[in-house]
């Protein structure tokens, strides 16, 4: 997956210059996560930056207008209450961006921690953890996820914790098969050897060597969650009127199937297409970058 | 590397050092009453075959035997006990006092830092106030003293970028980078070259000029241990069969297995090039199928029948300082 070309790229090595850019030079190589990192970075911009570029004002409604295909003066039409759709999607996304990242990175967070333990520390603690995720990977995540909502509220906070609450066993069980094997590894002795207490061998040690594998399984993660918000939205548990999300436009927009206004529901699905592929090209990327060995071009030596 | 002035106390003591598992077959004792020591700035080889516990013994002093072990005997470095010394105690020893090359060169260094911080690492360990500036010069000094090229160059890079030998020299550079008061070496060439085994060994020997570490060398190789050590033991089947100085060891051979070993290396003074190479026969005994009496009695050629498939020989001394555990051997001192 690593492209080959590395003529247009500064000499191999300059000579007494530390190489601290390589992670960057490794991600630069991979295309498509460039892109998926420029597509994003608009994305976030254009949503964040919606009060200022939007071409109406949030919730304008124009009753006598009422839906109307995409046109000049409203790029993506109108819904039923003639409100703008672009505007509308562009701040649904302010709050899909915000869940499906802070789901992301909390979920990563938990799963990461609870596997790196487990994998590393073996024994009961290993079968404690383990069982415990199982706990949360046997229950029906939709009903849990319906009845927890109900307790605490559907405000954004309650779903974000509730959805990473569920979210992070997946992360949880890669961590810790790969940790389990990583502890095996010689290097991993070599850091015992040096005197390296636990936290340091695990933190400076096992975690850096998982970095592709957080960053594969983090893109996904955040893909899970647009997705499950969307799912949740849709069946009512998730984000509340007058707050909306591409899951719940998505929703909206559903009951027009078989009548000639379902491209209604084309555009919050293409939003959500593309900002999961383009999360995914920048995983992929990160993961290829996060590999020191993976550097492309000429090898200044043999192999040994 | 001169014993002249060897303390009363030696750096470390081993006595009775034994190391069984708890396996399905029950237990399986892989080392059996070891007793050894190592003189500051000595060079002891351990001798012996894959299996002989050699590895082990130098794990028991690192305090890093798998979690299933069962440990006795005792282990003093500096007059300290390390056995059942607590794990913060001995991780301040490790790495800082007593510190380990491993036989695995190519695969000992973690592949997601550049070797330079793998070194400042082995530094800062032990010492958080070491700024960042100060580890990096330091690594590039320790690169330098082991032998690699243009170090302010080589200190940022990545171990895949290395060499096997290169590998195994950064190893060193990591074990010494504290100068530590012992260097165990677990075959430190086994992965290597024999072209690069020689650049090694003497890498190894010129450190131990330098800082006056003592070393303690673990190899199969005979050859290894004739250029390096001051003293040897061999090691056979979990015990300590034969130590002395290497030149006893080499030219007063006294137990039966030293000499086959001797016997089958290669010679290119060998007089009759057709006789085929000497060769034990038979394999070392798995610790859980140990014979009775003399482990070394079924491949012995000199066994002798209801003496040494029965009672296990004592330690002998056969010269000063030279021990053998053979019941043909006998000591000076003794009447037979």
């Amino acid at each position: 997956m690593t492209p080959v070309e590395q003529t247009g790229q500064a000499p191999a090595r300059a000579p007494r210059q530390a190489k601290r850019p390589s992670f960057w030079r490794r991600f630069r190589q991979h295309r498509l996560a460039v892109i998926g990192m420029v597509i994003l970075a608009i994305l976030f911009l254009c949503c964040f930056a919606a009060p200022l570029i939007a071409p109406y004002p949030k919730d304008q409604q124009d009753l006598l207008l009422g839906p109307t295909p995409p046109s000049a003066e409203h790029w993506l039409g109108t819904d039923e209450l003639g409100r703008d759709y672009l505007t509308e999607i562009l701040y649904a996304g302010q709050v899909s961006l915000l869940i499906a990242l802070s789901v992301a990175i909390l979920a990563t967070a938990i799963g990461v921690l609870v596997g790196a333990i487990a994998g590393y520390e073996g024994g009961w603690v290993d079968d404690v953890f383990m069982r415990v995720t199982d706990l949360f990977l046997i229950v029906p995540a939709i009903a849990l996820l319906a009845l927890a909502l109900e307790g605490f509220g559907r405000n954004l906070v309650s779903i974000v914790l509730v959805l990473a609450l569920i979210g992070w066993t997946y992360m949880a069980r890669v961590v810790r098969g790969q940790v389990v094997s990583l502890r095996e590894r010689d290097f991993i002795q070599a850091a015992r050897v040096i005197g390296a207490t636990k936290a340091q061998i695990l933190f400076r040690h096992v975690l850096p060597n998982l970095g592709g594998v957080i960053a594969v399984n983090m893109a996904i993660a955040v893909a899970g969650a647009i997705l499950i918000e969307s799912t949740l939205s849709f069946l009512g548990f998730g984000v509340q009127p007058p707050q909306t999300s591409w899951g719940n436009m998505l929703s909206q927009a559903s009951g027009l199937i078989g009548t000639p206004k379902v491209y209604l529901l084309y555009f919050p699905g293409l939003f959500i297409l593309v900002t999961v592929l383009a999360v995914n090209f920048v995983g992929d990327g990160l993961r290829d970058a996060l590999d020191p060995r993976s550097s492309a071009g000429p090898r200044s030596q043999g192999t040994p | 590397m001169n014993p002249s002035d060897a303390p009363a106390d030696p750096l470390l003591r081993v006595s009775n050092l034994s190391v069984s598992f708890h396996t399905r077959e029950g237990e399986v004792q892989a080392i059996s009453d070891v007793s050894l020591t190592i003189d500051r700035r000595e060079c002891l080889g351990v001798v012996g075959e894959s299996g002989s516990g050699k590895s082990l013994t130098g794990a028991a002093i690192m305090g890093l035997l798998p979690r299933n072990a069962v440990v006795s005997g005792s282990i003093q470095f500096h007059g300290q006990e390390l056995i059942g010394a607590r794990e913060a105690d001995l991780r301040h020893i490790r790495g800082r006092r007593i510190s380990l090359i491993s036989q695995d060169a190519l695969t000992a260094l973690n592949p997601v830092h550049t070797v330079g911080k793998q070194i400042g690492e082995a530094i800062q360990v032990h010492d958080r106030t070491v700024s960042r500036a100060a580890l990096r010069q330091k690594s590039i000094d320790l690169l330098g003293l082991v032998g690699i090229p243009d170090p302010s160059r080589r200190v940022d890079d990545y171990p895949h970028e290395f060499s096997g030998g290169m590998r195994q020299r950064v190893l060193i550079a990591m074990s010494v980078a504290n100068e530590p008061d012992l260097i165990i070496a677990d075959e430190p060439t086994t992965a290597l070259d024999v072209t690069v085994q020689a650049q090694i060994l003497d890498v190894l020997a010129r450190i131990q000029d330098r800082t006056s570490s003592s070393i303690m060398l673990i190899t199969h190789d005979l050859g290894v241990v004739a250029g390096v050590a001051d003293r040897v033991v061999v090691m056979y089947s979990g015990r300590l069969i034969e130590e002395g100085e290497t030149d006893n060891i080499f030219y007063e051979t006294a137990h039966p297995y030293t000499r086959g070993l001797l016997a089958s290396l290669p010679r290119l003074d060998a007089r009759d090039r057709s006789t085929p190479l000497y060769r034990i026969q038979g394999f070392q005994p798995s610790p859980a199928e140990r014979p009775s009496g003399c482990s070394f009695h079924p491949r012995c050629d000199v066994a002798i029948a209801g003496t040494c498939d029965i009672e296990l020989p004592a330690r002998h001394e056969v010269g000063p300082g030279h021990f053998a555990r053979c019941h043909l051997v006998v000591s000076p001192g003794e009447s037979s």
